[in-house]
């Protein structure tokens, strides 16, 4: 494993609510160009660990890297900077519901691109049309489905080419079809475009078609368990935890 | 021998060590039949009971008060160490109760609630309002450092945004604030018509309603309408995005919520209000126009004309400069509470209502410090 291909180093976290633990030194890498998965029960802090990557959260100890770059170690402005290698799509989509998709995807380029509108609009449409969704410019989120306001965000989380995007329980809500779709989409660009990918899920069926790596976080020791392939640690790994939770249940 | 018998429940004693509750019938909705206290009575230490049976043969139809009441005297026997079988229970209520027992209460998940002494809650009151008063203050400073962007050309602001906060809260506002003030100015004018007639000057009802209006009612009416109207709807909009994490979805862009959302707000009242009040005095005043010339033996130009004598030009400066203030102070009241919103609909309605709270609070305050200022510089 070279040390240039590490994209994100998670050292040390420790993430707490006040004085209110919920999980102690977690250490993890992302490979760049994998499919990171982030596993846990309900209630482990998997959306947690995720607010704290994106710096929603300050974490009580440790720190996230972005290519090798402290994320919390350094000042607002230099953090700003390191934002704009992520995009994220949000459980609900988290779309702005007063502007359309097409504001929704051009507004981060109306921030941080010079082009002309018409060069913007262009980019909008592809990146509508990416995640299928040509022709609904003009809706207003309210006016969608929960699925296609779930593909429009990750339209605009893809809006600026980030290096990485973060999904946060993607086939929440959706049903298996259309869920599957979703990760299909997911490995497509992960393919077309290198983006290196962390998603938080519970959902086994996504687990093993996406992931290429993992780590199960465990509520009841508020620790991090293993990280590795979920279907390596399936074949192999004698946590009892991890077994059960990746076969349902199935293995006590 | 039989010690307690009701229609549908029977405690037979079938040997000294052994209690039988008989059930029969529709036991459905008769709470007063399936008394616990019942059963603890005849399960008395001193009876010596040490195993308790059920037969239930003749059980028609239950309900969960039946499994309930059950596992009551489940937890009975727990504590006098008496064996309870459940073999003469239907089978229904068996698998049910092998239900509620398959996880064990967790210890640590029941919440105790410790009553506070009165000390405790005056100090921990007081914490929270000075937290409280951090906030507000730091927000202060956000915004305070997002207009300097603004001024510098720097912040994430589109006028767009802003222009349609100022049609929301402005042109569509001059129905409420055209009633309410033309209201104002006729009860200004009433008050003064039945004083000022007594001393034989029903002409000063003019000078009465139009300072009373430029000065002091038209800003402070119009202020109190758009922090009900306006600043309400701010606290919800911004508290219903926070809900909908579309406000992380703007930092996660490094997109500052202030400079977007909330400079354009605050922009927008401050420029708005003062073309309000000066619509809210002239209304004002045609209230007490009317009321004057219905009432009084005083014509329109007479009293129009003593308007115009009596408002000094820096009372009606006066009067539009608190308006803008108070546009800032419904804005920043609204956006606060907004921002400060928790994660549900009651955090949303609550931030509504300290939203509202808060600016009222604000501007009448505020109002009554600068009648005090302009007293001591004689304005």
């Amino acid at each position: 494993m070279k040390n240039d291909e590490t994209k994100i180093e998670i050292r040390n976290l420790t993430m707490a609510y006040g004085s209110y633990i919920v999980m102690r030194d977690i250490a993890a890498t992302v490979q760049r160009g994998s499919i990171f998965v982030i596993m846990g029960n309900s209630g482990s802090g998997k959306s947690t660990l995720l607010r704290h990557m994106l710096g929603l959260q300050r974490p009580a100890q440790g720190d996230v890297l972005y290519d090798g770059e402290s994320f919390w170690g350094v000042d607002d402005e230099a953090r700003q900077a390191q934002l704009r290698k992520y995009g994220v799509l949000f459980q609900s989509g988290a779309l702005w519901s007063s502007m359309t998709l097409a504001e929704n995807v051009a507004l981060p380029l109306v921030e941080y691109t010079d082009w002309s509108a018409a060069d913007r609009e262009d980019v909008v449409q592809l990146k509508l049309a990416l995640v299928g969704l040509s022709g609904f410019e003009d809706y207003y989120p309210a006016e969608i489905s929960g699925g296609m306001r779930k593909r429009a965000g990750l339209a605009r989380a893809m809006a600026l080419d980030p290096e990485i995007l973060f999904f946060d329980e993607p086939s929440a809500g959706l049903d298996p079809i259309t869920s599957r779709n979703l990760d299909k989409l997911i490995l497509e660009l992960r393919d077309s475009l290198g983006t290196t990918v962390v998603v938080v899920t519970h959902e086994l069926a996504s687990i093993f078609m996406i992931a290429d790596d993992s780590i199960f976080l465990d509520a009841d020791t508020k620790k991090m368990r293993v990280q590795g392939n979920p279907r390596d640690l399936l074949k192999h790994s004698t946590d009892e935890k991890l077994r059960n939770f990746l076969t349902r249940g199935g293995a006590s | 021998m039989s010690n307690v018998s009701s229609p549908n429940l029977l405690v037979e004693r079938p040997s000294p060590d052994t209690l039988l509750i008989k059930l029969s019938g529709d036991i459905r909705g008769q709470s007063e039949l399936l008394s616990i206290g019942v059963v603890r009575d005849v399960m008395d230490p001193t009876t010596g009971a040490r195993l308790l049976l059920f037969e239930s043969a003749g059980v028609s139809a239950w309900d969960s008060r039946f499994v309930a009441f059950i596992r009551k005297c489940a937890e009975l026997c727990r504590t006098r160490n008496v064996e309870l079988r459940d073999e003469g229970l239907p089978e229904g209520v068996r698998r049910l109760l092998r239900l509620a027992q398959a996880v064990p209460e967790r210890i640590d998940a029941r919440q105790v609630f410790v009553k506070a002494p009165l000390l405790q809650k005056l100090g921990e009151s007081a914490i929270r309002g000075w937290r409280d008063t951090l906030e507000l203050f730091t927000f202060l400073g956000e915004n305070l450092a997002a207009l300097g962007n603004l001024l510098r050309g720097r912040a994430q602001f589109h006028w767009p945004d802003a222009l349609l906060v100022m049609q929301e809260c402005g042109p569509q506002a001059l129905g409420i604030v055209a009633m309410i003030n033309f209201l104002v100015g006729l009860i200004l004018a009433f008050v003064g018509a039945t004083e000022l007639t007594r001393f034989g000057a029903p002409i000063y009802v003019a000078d009465l309603v139009g300072i009373a209006s430029v000065r002091e009612m038209g800003c402070l009416m119009t202020g109190i309408i758009l922090c009900g109207r306006t600043g309400a709807a701010f606290a919800a909009q911004l508290g219903t995005m926070k809900v909908n994490e579309e406000i992380s979805a703007f930092q996660t862009f490094g997109i500052s919520p202030v400079e977007f959302l909330v400079l354009p707000r605050m922009v927008a009242l401050i420029v708005v209000m003062p073309f309000l009040c000066v619509f809210a005095d002239l209304i004002s005043i045609a209230g007490g126009l009317l009321v004057s010339i219905s009432m009084l033996d005083v014509t329109a130009t007479e009293y129009l004309t003593r308007t115009i004598h009596a408002i000094q030009f820096k009372s009606f400066l006066l009067g539009i400069g608190k308006g803008s203030f108070f546009g800032f102070v419904v804005a920043y009241a609204g956006c606060f509470r907004g921002m400060q919103s928790g994660y549900s609909a009651a955090a949303v309605g609550e931030a509504t209502t300290r939203a509202v709270v808060t600016g009222i609070t604000a501007i009448v305050a505020s109002d009554g410090i600068f009648a005090v200022l302009c007293n001591a510089l004689h304005i």
